[in-house]
């Protein structure tokens, strides 16, 4: 194990991959001389030289379509995008083809390529630099989505996205870049996709964390225990397609009550597709109704103030967890 | 009209022969499709076989061609069985792409026939993709990318000439110039109407060719895919052509007169290369004759074909939707069976 930065343990992993296999490449704007617009790919270009660290024109639909098209042919693209708000412009290569030429042209392709980006509120971008789409992906049949919220699944989860053979969504989280965390050594560390981590285990009620998301439900249900005295149980998906959804019935089984948090638009959300798979799947476990938290239905806004209450925090996670237990508990809460 | 000698005569027969198969094909496929056995949209090529026979002739086997919605005839010209395609079409599981792509997704990856594909404008960043694929792997192989005039008006056309010139790929780009974009004529969609120069201002050179013309197009696409190959870059061809029948099935033509269809169909790709071997001794009347009765036995043969073969079954609706493996097992669903890893779905 090594403490390091969620960005150095992308960097890790791109690095890894790229020494493990020459087919391997990164694509992006900026990534090569600059090192990435949030210092992911710092040092990469010095170490495999131009050919493989490439740095793009500002044309993202163009870049994943080309991506698409190496995938294709035997090479294994990594597309950098700067932010996730940036792959709206690239959304027809990404859906039209990288998800679906395998499919359409029955089975005689893959693509194996992955697209980085990281989202996120924080920074004060405004609605054009600090969105939140996982659900917008993971709509997508033929994608594979990632969000990562520990150095160590940046990491693992990485690795897995570039070996596998199907296109990856892997969304990144701009808050997350600075974080530390442990990291295995073994350069054959991985982590697969479709497992959950359970980030802390209780009985009283399952909190789902999506992306930076399952930190925020990993602070609010210490926050339960101690002032509650409610123990929650708080699963990380780390992907949505696939997704875990198992680990997810098996907790609502024992717990008998969810809320689900994320970052994105409460319509047609992650947290509105999880409470439909769980309400179908597990409705005779539930003694309450599935909650959710989610941010704000606008535009991300500029102003500090704002932002800030755009976006879940401990305090609506708590708040929406108590919800569940009407007044018993939230009579023991003084 | 062609300053260029035919090539030797069974290379010229051959063009004639593949020509003539893709113009009856075509014909056949409309027909099928008033019958009610070809679904969904059906942009056919009549009028625009000179076109796609004298490229494909310029593409050695392992150079990759992709092109638009509308290219059965890119297929057949590639060497795909044509029972496969019409099958393709019917929506059959021996279709090219058992029955998952129709009309406007043929695929042939053996035949490097990289697609068929349905977003105008959307193919050229693949074949940049490809480009870079050879030049990873330090091949020779070069990349042929049709598209029509109309696409030329997209982004990607100006995203990814750029790309391509930057970064030195063999790619050929050729804009069909066929003279509209479904019902927009050219000079309603674009400001500069002489498209070959469209590339100039990305560094990427024009070319243009007779693209009513065999000869003309395969001996201009030559020397573009030399250019690309050998001299590493980019090149833009223009291919002058025009479709003689409606942009899709359904189109009452309403853009066009008749009298300017007419005066097109004088210069009818099939009609003035066959012509042109009979005056110059290559082919005689009953060899005329002869390969225009073998290329509608084989489409015959084709419709029989894809009529025999079965409609893809329910149970493989999941197919390929991912590449399943230890790490992605199955197709973990939400539909009306339930959520969860699918039967018929999980390899463990
Ligand atoms: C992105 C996109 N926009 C619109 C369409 C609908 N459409 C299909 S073909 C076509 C005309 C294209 O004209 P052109 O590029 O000249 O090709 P042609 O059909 O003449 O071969 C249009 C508008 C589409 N398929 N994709
Ligand atoms: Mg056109």
């Amino acid at each position: 194990m090594a403490e390091m930065r969620y960005r150095e343990a992308l960097n890790q992993a791109l690095a890894e991959e790229l020494e493990r296999d020459p087919n391997v490449y990164l694509m992006g704007q900026d990534i090569s001389v600059f090192g990435g617009a949030f210092k992911v790919t710092e040092g990469l270009l010095d170490r495999f030289g131009e050919k493989r660290i490439r740095d793009t024109p500002i044309s993202e639909n163009t870049i994943v379509g080309l991506g698409v098209g190496s995938a294709m042919t035997g090479l294994r693209p990594v597309i950098e995008l700067m932010t996730i708000n940036f792959s709206l412009l690239a959304l027809d290569q990404i859906i039209n083809h990288a998800a679906h030429v395998r499919y359409m042209f029955g089975g005689q392709v893959s693509v194996p390529l992955v697209v980085r980006m990281p989202q996120g509120a924080g920074h004060q971008l405004g609605p054009t630099h600090s969105h939140s789409f996982e659900a917008l992906y993971l709509h997508v049949p033929g994608l594979l989505v990632a969000v990562p919220s520990t150095a160590a699944d940046a990491k693992g989860l990485l690795k897995t996205a570039i070996r596998d053979d199907n296109p990856v969504i892997f969304i990144e989280h701009e808050t997350l870049y600075g974080q530390r965390g442990e990291v295995p050594d073994d350069p054959d560390f991985t982590i697969p996709f479709g497992l959950a981590a359970v980030r802390r285990e209780g009985s009283d009620v399952t909190l789902i964390g999506i992306s930076r998301m399952a930190q925020t439900a990993e602070r609010a249900a210490e926050q339960l225990a101690t002032e509650h005295g409610i123990e929650a149980e708080v699963i990380d998906p780390r992907t949505l397609r696939p997704l875990d959804l198992d680990t997810i019935l098996e907790s609502v089984a024992k717990t008998n009550r969810c809320v689900i948090v994320e970052e994105g638009w409460p319509h047609g959300g992650v947290g509105a597709n999880f409470a439909a798979l769980i309400q179908e799947q597990g409705f005779d476990d539930l003694d309450a109704p599935v909650g959710r938290v989610t941010g704000v239905d606008a535009p991300m806004p500029y102003a500090k103030s704002l932002e800030q209450i755009s976006f879940p925090h401990e305090e609506q996670v708590i708040e929406a967890t108590l919800a569940l237990f009407g007044d018993r508990k939230r009579a023991s809460r003084g | 009209m062609t300053d260029h000698q035919l090539p030797p005569s069974e290379m010229s027969l051959e063009w004639l022969r593949s020509m003539t198969l893709i113009r009856r094909f075509e014909e056949r496929a409309g027909e099928q499709y008033t019958r009610a056995k070809v679904g969904g949209f059906l942009h056919l090529a009549i009028g625009e076989e000179a076109t796609i026979v004298g490229t494909v002739a310029a593409l050695r086997p392992t150079d990759y061609m992709i092109a638009t919605y509308r290219s059965h005839g890119q297929a057949l010209a590639r060497g795909s069985e044509p029972g496969r395609v019409m099958a393709e079409l019917f929506g059959r599981v021996d279709g090219l792409c058992r029955g998952r792509g129709g009309s406007m997704h043929m695929f042939d990856l053996q035949r490097r026939f990289m697609g068929g594909f349905g977003i105008v404008g959307g193919n050229l960043p693949l074949a940049a993709g490809f480009g870079l694929t050879s030049d990873y792997l330090d091949s020779d192989d070069a990349t042929l990318c049709q598209f029509g005039d109309g696409a030329s008006n997209q982004g990607t056309f100006g995203e990814t000439l750029n790309l391509a010139a930057l970064w030195s790929l063999p790619v050929v780009f050729m804009v069909t110039n066929n003279q509209f974009g479904m019902g927009t004529s050219l000079e309603r969609h674009s400001a500069q109407t002489d498209l070959q120069r469209k590339g100039e201002g990305f560094g990427v050179p024009g070319l243009e060719c007779d693209g009513m013309d065999v000869v003309d197009t395969w001996a201009v696409t030559t020397e573009a895919l030399r250019i690309a190959r050998e001299e590493r870059q980019p090149v833009l061809v223009e291919a002058l052509n025009y479709r003689f029948r409606g942009h899709s099935i359904a189109d009452p033509e309403d853009y066009r007169s008749e009298e300017e269809v007419l005066e097109w169909s004088k210069r009818d790709p099939l009609v003035t290369f066959g012509d042109r071997l009979v005056a110059e001794g290559v082919l005689s009347d009953e060899q005329r004759e002869a390969i225009d009765l073998e290329a509608i036995e084989t489409v015959d043969a084709a419709v029989a074909f894809a009529d025999a073969s079965p409609e893809p079954e329910p149970s493989s609706l999941y197919d390929d939707v991912y590449v399943l493996s230890d790490q992605v097992r199955g197709w973990y669903s939400a539909d009306h069976r339930g959520a969860g890893l699918q039967k018929g779905e999980d390899l463990s």
